[in-house]
């Protein structure tokens, strides 16, 4: 154990106990559990929050023409739907799996820096009370999209902009923080005998993001840096009056943009790795391949960001390059959902919600992969660009990926968390209707952006009625049965069948090894691992 | 378990990487200037031209000039000839006209850009109102003058050129600007 976290444990490992009594052991504590639970918890407040503002959205494109907001808010809801779920609903989401998980995955007391990791949870209220109390304020709130491009950030921004710039800054510094976190536990508290290749894929997954995650958050803060600087100190990195220019914007943000969308997405591959060998009770097929793909991926994902840029006007030679590299990372994504496939071949299959989730996942993902591959194609994007195919696209991959390997985590891993089983016929009904409703929800996104339907706009052409009245059925669908979630995770937390230290009769791993609930502190001697 | 380096010495190293990243996306301003310089990707074109040509009679070219406003401004703005048949190495000279129709004083800014952008190295100007502000008094009207040189060594195939500006109104801005304008 590292001579850094014996501060905040002082004569706590000699006598185990349960956590300070009241409020003030959220506020203060540095306990992985604790913390783990906080960040899920503010995830899954701003997956709400993020979520009703998707419901304005599709409210007013059930039907065409204006009915229920104003344009001016309808782009501050878009902006704000992106910025909320991306920044505080996934990430975090994973950064609390993480803190609850990889301690237990890899037999260690606690995170590495447990009094950094709860500056980094209390940053976030910080982060997100600033960005969304420039809703209130006069001018309204930011309305240029997640992607926030200048000059609609700049030289056209509402007055808020300056607090949605500290906001940024804040939840960078908190991310950045929380991947130090990662990757110090990770390489320094592994019990005896657990070697990087038996690792858990949740665990090299989250270890891959971490670093991807402390090559770009600083990134991102220069872009919105510069921004500050064009604001408010006369520069003009993208002012072309002042000899600069937007379009190095657009090369700045998508060098952090598109690793973005794998720090995103990477842990949940990861946590599914662990969850379709359980349900399919076999070894996950193909581990060391899975390492290595998911390093390619990260790699990769470095040298493909002007895809997002192919009508910006870069010359032939970056078209092509950006294109061949785009499709590149269908390679080694390819390798993932080929071991999952098999993993799943001929196996004992059962399918409880995690299960349900997990493939699900996979299929979804899958769908998402390919509508990726079709925008990967620089000519073709140059129709498919800014439409609503491109929101197809995403929206593929980040909730049926993203979110279902949240969910599949959730359910996984709740009766470990609770010490009670949660309701299965609930959580099934959680999962069908969100699986219809999401389909629903998105897969008419295809059509419509096909034939051309521009994204970001409150207001459409009548050839679109039909599709855009199912997509919105379909989010509201989707939106509601989110409900039904947390009502399921009160209700375990509340009570519930007792759970066993394995409730997966096929599960693997150490984290099944402590009993549930896990106990307030675990591994204060490093189990062995042979 | 301690098989990697000590805690402290390990997060200090990993901080080093996220300061040097940091200071990378700065990087990328010059970076991505340097970039469009030398594949003349973007037609930006280069600063004040000090060099000499010998003019190559046998070579015409056709410069188009263009002038736009940007957002926002509400100058006249225009060349005074659409375009010039020119010879490669020879110096030429074309006045634009910037008339202020306002009644406050305002500070305008030409930036240049040249078209095809591949051509935009070959593109060279030796005087350019676009090196500098231009302020207008209410009811102002100006003739400005921007001398080039299209260079002998312009790829054969290209026999169109287009030189084009955009006016942009910065009246009130403060601070450094300008000095990088090419
Ligand atoms: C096979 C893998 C993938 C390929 C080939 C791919 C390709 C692309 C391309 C070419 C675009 C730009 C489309 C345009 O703006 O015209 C795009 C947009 C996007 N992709 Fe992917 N993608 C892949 C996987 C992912 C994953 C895994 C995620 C996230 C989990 C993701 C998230 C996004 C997002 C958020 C955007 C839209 C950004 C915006 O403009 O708002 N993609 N993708
Ligand atoms: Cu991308």
């Amino acid at each position: 154990m590292s001579a850094v976290i014996e501060p905040g444990h002082a004569g706590h490992d000699e006598h185990p106990h349960g956590p300070a009594p009241g409020l003030m052991r959220w506020v203060l504590t540095t306990n992985h559990k604790d913390i783990g639970s906080l960040y899920l918890w503010f995830s899954f407040t701003a997956f709400l929050l993020g979520g009703s503002m998707a419901m304005v959205i599709r409210a007013e494109l059930f039907q065409p023409g204006l009915q229920i907001v104003q344009p001016e808010f309808f782009n501050q809801m878009t902006t704000m739907h992106g910025l909320i779920m991306v920044f505080g609903a996934v990430m975090p989401a994973f950064v609390g799996l993480a803190n609850w998980m990889i301690p237990l995955m890899i037999g260690a007391p606690d995170m590495a820096l447990p009094r950094m990791n709860n500056f980094s949870f209390w940053l976030l209220p910080a982060a997100f009370g600033l960005l969304v109390s420039t809703l209130f304020m006069a001018g309204g709130g930011p309305n240029f999209g997640w992607t926030f491009y200048a000059p609609l950030s700049t030289t056209y921004a509402p007055e808020s902009v300056t607090f949605f710039i500290f906001a940024v800054h804040l939840m960078g510094i908190s991310s950045i923080m929380g991947a130090i976190n990662v990757i110090a536990t990770v390489l320094n508290l592994r019990a005896p005998g657990m070697t990087l290749m038996k690792m858990p894929l949740f665990v090299w997954t989250w270890l891959i993001t971490a670093f991807l995650l402390i090559a770009v958050m600083p990134v991102l803060a220069g872009v919105v840096t510069m921004m500050l600087m064009d604001i408010h100190f006369g520069t003009s990195f993208f002012s072309a009056a002042g000899g600069g220019d937007p379009v190095l914007f657009q090369h700045v943000f998508w060098f952090f943009g598109h690793p973005e969308v794998y720090i995103m997405i990477l842990p949940a591959f990861g946590a599914v790795s662990s969850i379709i060998p359980t349900f399919s009770r076999k070894p996950l097929f193909g581990y060391t391949s899975m390492v290595y793909a998911t390093g390619a991926i990260a790699f990769l994902s470095f040298i493909v960001w002007a895809h997002h840029m192919f009508t910006v006007g870069i010359p032939l030679t970056g078209e092509l390059f950006f294109m061949y590299a785009t499709m590149l990372i269908a390679v080694p994504t390819g390798v993932k959902v080929f071991n999952w496939v098999s993993t799943m071949w001929r196996g004992s299959l059962t399918f409880e919600a995690p299960m349900l989730f997990a493939v699900a996942f996979v299929i979804l993902f899958t769908i998402g992969g390919f509508s990726g591959l079709m925008l990967a194609i620089a000519p073709a994007d140059f129709q498919y660009h800014d439409t609503y195919f491109v929101v197809a696209h995403f929206h593929y991959v980040l909730v049926p990926g993203a979110i279902f390997g949240i969910f599949a985590s959730a359910y996984y891993w709740l009766p470990k968390w609770t010490g009670h089983l949660y309701d299965e016929t609930l959580a099934r009904w959680h999962f069908w209707l969100s699986f219809v409703g999401m389909n629903l929800a998105f897969f008419p996104m295809h059509f419509v952006g096909l034939a051309g339907m521009p994204r970001r706009i409150p207001d459409y052409n009548l050839q679109f009625a039909d599709f855009n009245m199912v997509s919105s059925l379909g989010a509201f669908l989707f939106g509601a049965t989110q409900l039904l979630f947390l009502y399921i995770v009160i209700k375990c937390i509340r009570g519930g069948e007792a759970a066993p230290a394995k409730p997966w009769d096929g599960a693997d791993g150490l984290e099944w090894s402590v009993p549930s609930p896990a106990p307030y502190h675990t591994f204060s001697t490093p189990p062995e691992v042979k | 378990m301690d098989d990697g380096l000590p805690t402290a010495r390990l997060v200090r190293r990993l901080l080093l990487v996220v300061a040097a990243m940091f200071a990378f996306g700065f990087a990328l301003v010059p970076l991505y200037e340097v970039m469009c310089q030398a594949f003349g990707i973007n037609g930006k074109t280069a600063g004040a031209y000090t060099g000499e040509q010998q003019m190559d009679a046998a070579r015409t070219v056709r410069v188009q000039f263009l002038a736009s406003n940007a957002a926002g401004m509400n100058w006249e703005f225009r060349p005074l000839q659409d375009e010039l048949v020119v010879h490669p190495g020879a110096s030429h000279q074309m006045l634009f006209v910037a008339h202020n129709p306002s009644d406050r004083p305002m500070t305008g800014q030409a930036v240049p850009s040249v078209a095809p952008a591949r051509a935009a190295a070959w593109f060279h100007k030796t005087e350019c109102f676009c090196f500098t502000q231009q302020v207008l008094q209410p009811g102002e009207r100006i003739e400005m003058p921007v001398r080039f040189i299209v260079d002998r060594d312009l790829p054969a195939d290209v026999r169109h050129l287009t030189l084009g500006y955009t006016l942009f109104d910065i009246t009130g801005r403060q601070g450094p600007q300008a000095q990088a304008v090419r």
